[in-house]
């Protein structure tokens, strides 16, 4: 018997078979429970009619629409204030830019309810209205890391010859950055894209809480949806979610893998 | 070579990083059209003066002009000058056309002409059709030809190569070297080469200046450079050399190795010690006979594929490294000849230790950062500023840093026929020269001590 197990763990094949179990249960199975429902009536007879619900059911397009509203906007402000911040850190000596990148870090390591709670009582104590603004500031604040680190260790890693090389065959500093640095660095903003655009879209905490629950974004509705019973509506709209990330990633195939090769993803 | 105009001036050019200097007062003027290489072991600075003159780096003192202007604080996009770069620094996101035209496109040039001359200077790296290949997709000889056809497009007024052919195999540098050397001549522009190969300086250059420890050995044709090296760290380098100590005894007539010897050189004093070089080609070796001018005993022989390199020693104790088509057997005796044209004489560069020291009291002095016991101060007073001299025999070296009275590192090794000449680099930044019959190898870590008899204090 002991004999038995020892040949068994021997095996290093069968230590996959944890993992398996675990992408089974908690990858495979729910998503086919979403498929199944999404396509499913509450008897559990096939129809399309949740995906038509969706279409057809104009708050929920709008919400939809709304949330890539939003993913996009704290995106583009994500890029445009993370880029410089990354670039100036990549500039700087080593040391003290490690410093520096884990106080941009450091925020991540609470849990982004406490800090979004917090937010809202610093807006609350400055008497700044909640409402729109404050739910894409909450958003940047909430996102901006994913996007300055995976930029910031591209650029970081740029290869020094390459500039000289450009600087060499006539290019000025601004020539430098704009036909060298900043294309080199694209597969890190690809990164920070697929780590910012696709979870804001999916966030519902942030919203309700910045919002006082005054704007919906489509996380709310599918979270409402499920809260209430309504599964296979929930599911369908969740499976519209999922495809819109499959597309994302899909767009952004190329950049994405070469950007995973080169380790930028956290 | 006739210089119409200089296209590079190098005046009193030094460069420090931190407290090291990495070239010290170079001295350059390289002619429009030359082929220059600048050669030198890793670590001679060749790679820091090439960086000075494409801009790169500004130098610390002195003054470099290209093309009759002074470039000393230039930015490199503004010189006339472009680089090949050692790892070629191609840029991946562009495509080979891409690549190529990133100078001509910079200059805003029209579509029309710059996709002409993309394809003459694919033309002329042989890479016609490689347009729209990917980089990455390209071999590394493929990739180097890339990187020239990218540089030489902007028609510089000098072309600088950092070892471009050191990432190749032998049989492709071979043919990159003949092709290099083919487009120097097509072009007509100025190169600038940068190696540590010294073969492949002999078979491309014009001239070629010899570097080491930041300083320029020597300048001259790759034919002046192999047979009159000015020291011996250039005779040493460049090909294989046998080096001796020997003495002058007048002009024309020098012993070395424990034989009298005719040479053709002269303007020595009598009885000067010299260094001979020999190149193991130029000793003739035959079956004993009357016309030997010594003897030697045969130690081993391998075949090099032209010719059997043979290591012979002499009864006096010397061993000669000697080349020659007919192999002769370990343990055979031979007659061994120089012809007086072939020896090559060279002033001493230095003929014992000298620093500068302290006196600290009456048995000890201090110089090299550390306090030695001396046996004869010479009655001086403390603090005294005082020259040290020890005689390379004089200084020991230990394999454990601890047991000597400071540290160092093996950084050169000269072998003289019956003994080691090796520079330490002590861990204060000078020199030590120490004549050793033990074998260390460069880069060994030792520690050096000097016995109290053995240093000589002199009276400045």
């Amino acid at each position: 018997m002991q004999r038995k197990l020892i040949s068994f763990l021997g095996r290093r094949r069968n230590w996959t078979i944890p993992y398996v179990l675990f992408l089974v249960f908690f990858v495979l199975v729910p998503m086919s429970l979403i498929v199944f429902y999404a396509f499913t009536n509450a008897e559990g007879s096939f129809t399309f009619a949740n995906i038509q619900k969706f279409w057809i059911h104009p708050e929920a397009m709008n919400t939809f629409l709304y949330s890539v509203v939003v993913a996009l906007i704290t995106t583009l402000l994500c890029i445009l204030i993370g880029y410089p911040a990354a670039y100036i850190l990549s500039k700087m000596e080593s040391r003290n830019a490690k410093l520096l990148v884990i106080l941009f870090i450091l925020p991540m390591w609470i849990n982004f309810l406490i800090r979004t709670l917090a937010t809202v009582a610093l807006f609350d104590f400055f008497k700044i209205p909640l409402g729109e603004g404050a739910l894409i500031f909450g958003m940047v604040y909430n996102f901006l890391p994913f996007m300055i680190y995976p930029i910031y260790n591209i650029l970081q890693k740029t290869d020094q010859n390459l500039i000289e090389a450009a600087q060499d065959l006539g290019a000025n500093p601004r020539q430098v950055f704009l036909k060298t640095v900043f294309p080199l660095s694209i597969p890190g903003i690809t990164s920070g894209v697929i780590m910012v655009f696709m979870p804001v879209i999916s966030t519902f905490a942030i919203a309700e809480l910045l919002t006082i629950n005054n704007i919906k974004l489509f996380g709310t509705t599918l979270q409402e949806n499920i809260y209430n019973g309504t599964w296979n509506y929930g599911a369908a709209l969740s499976l519209v979610m999922l495809l819109l990330i499959g597309i994302t990633a899909l767009l952004n195939g190329e950049g994405s893998s070469r950007a995973a090769e080169e380790g930028n993803l956290i | 070579m006739v210089r119409i105009s200089d296209i590079i001036t190098i005046n009193h050019l030094s460069h420090t990083f931190g407290d090291k200097t990495v070239l010290q007062d170079i001295n350059l003027s390289i002619g429009k059209g030359e082929f220059v290489t600048i050669l030198g072991p890793s670590g001679c600075g060749k790679t820091t003066l090439m960086r000075l003159i494409a801009g790169f780096l500004k130098a610390s003192e002195g003054k470099i002009s290209i093309a009759g202007q002074d470039m000393t604080t230039t930015p490199p996009h503004l010189r006339p000058v472009n680089t090949v770069f050692q790892k070629y620094a191609l840029f991946p996101h562009l495509n080979v056309f891409q690549n190529i035209a990133f100078g001509l496109n910079l200059k805003k040039l029209p579509k029309e002409e710059i996709q002409k001359k993309v394809k003459q200077v694919l033309k002329i790296v042989i890479m016609t059709d490689y347009e729209e290949r990917d980089v990455d997709s390209l071999s590394g000889g493929q990739q180097q030809r890339v990187a020239i056809a990218r540089a030489i497009i902007n028609e510089p007024e000098v072309l600088l190569l950092d070892e471009p052919l050191a990432a190749l195999d032998h049989k492709m540098r071979k043919d990159m070297q003949m092709e290099i050397k083919a487009m120097h001549k097509k072009l007509n522009i100025t190169f600038v080469y940068i190696t540590h190969d010294q073969e492949e300086a002999l078979t491309l250059s014009d001239r070629i200046v010899v570097m080491s420890q930041g300083v320029i050995q020597q300048i001259g044709t790759p034919t002046e450079i192999y047979n009159e090296p000015k020291n011996s760290f250039v005779a040493d380098f460049i090909g294989e050399s046998n080096i001796l100590n020997g003495v002058m005894i007048h002009d024309e007539l020098v012993e070395f190795a424990g034989h009298r010897f005719d040479c053709v050189d002269k303007g020595f004093a009598l009885n000067e010690p010299v260094e001979v070089v020999i190149r193991p080609e130029d000793i003739y070796i035959f079956e004993m006979s009357d016309a030997a001018h010594f003897s030697g005993q045969v130690t081993s022989s391998i075949f090099k594929g032209v010719h059997y390199e043979m290591m012979v020693t002499t009864p006096e104790g010397f061993e000669f490294m000697i080349q020659d088509y007919r192999s002769f057997e370990p343990g055979h005796t031979v007659g061994l000849r120089v012809k007086p044209f072939d020896i090559q004489v060279m002033k001493k560069e230095r003929h014992c230790n000298t620093f500068k020291g302290t006196i600290i009291d009456k048995t000890h002095v201090r110089f090299l950062g550390t306090n030695f016991e001396c046996s004869d101060t010479k009655n001086l007073a403390n603090g005294t500023t005082v020259n040290v001299k020890v005689e390379f025999r004089n200084v020991n070296l230990q394999d454990n840093q601890e047991d000597g009275m400071l540290s160092g590192v093996v950084s050169f090794i000269l072998y003289k026929g019956n003994h080691y000449h090796l520079t330490i680099l002590t861990e204060n930044n000078e020199h030590v020269f120490v004549d050793s019959n033990d074998v260390w190898d460069d880069a060994d870590c030792v520690g050096i001590s000097i016995s109290p008899k053995n240093i000589q204090i002199e009276i400045l």
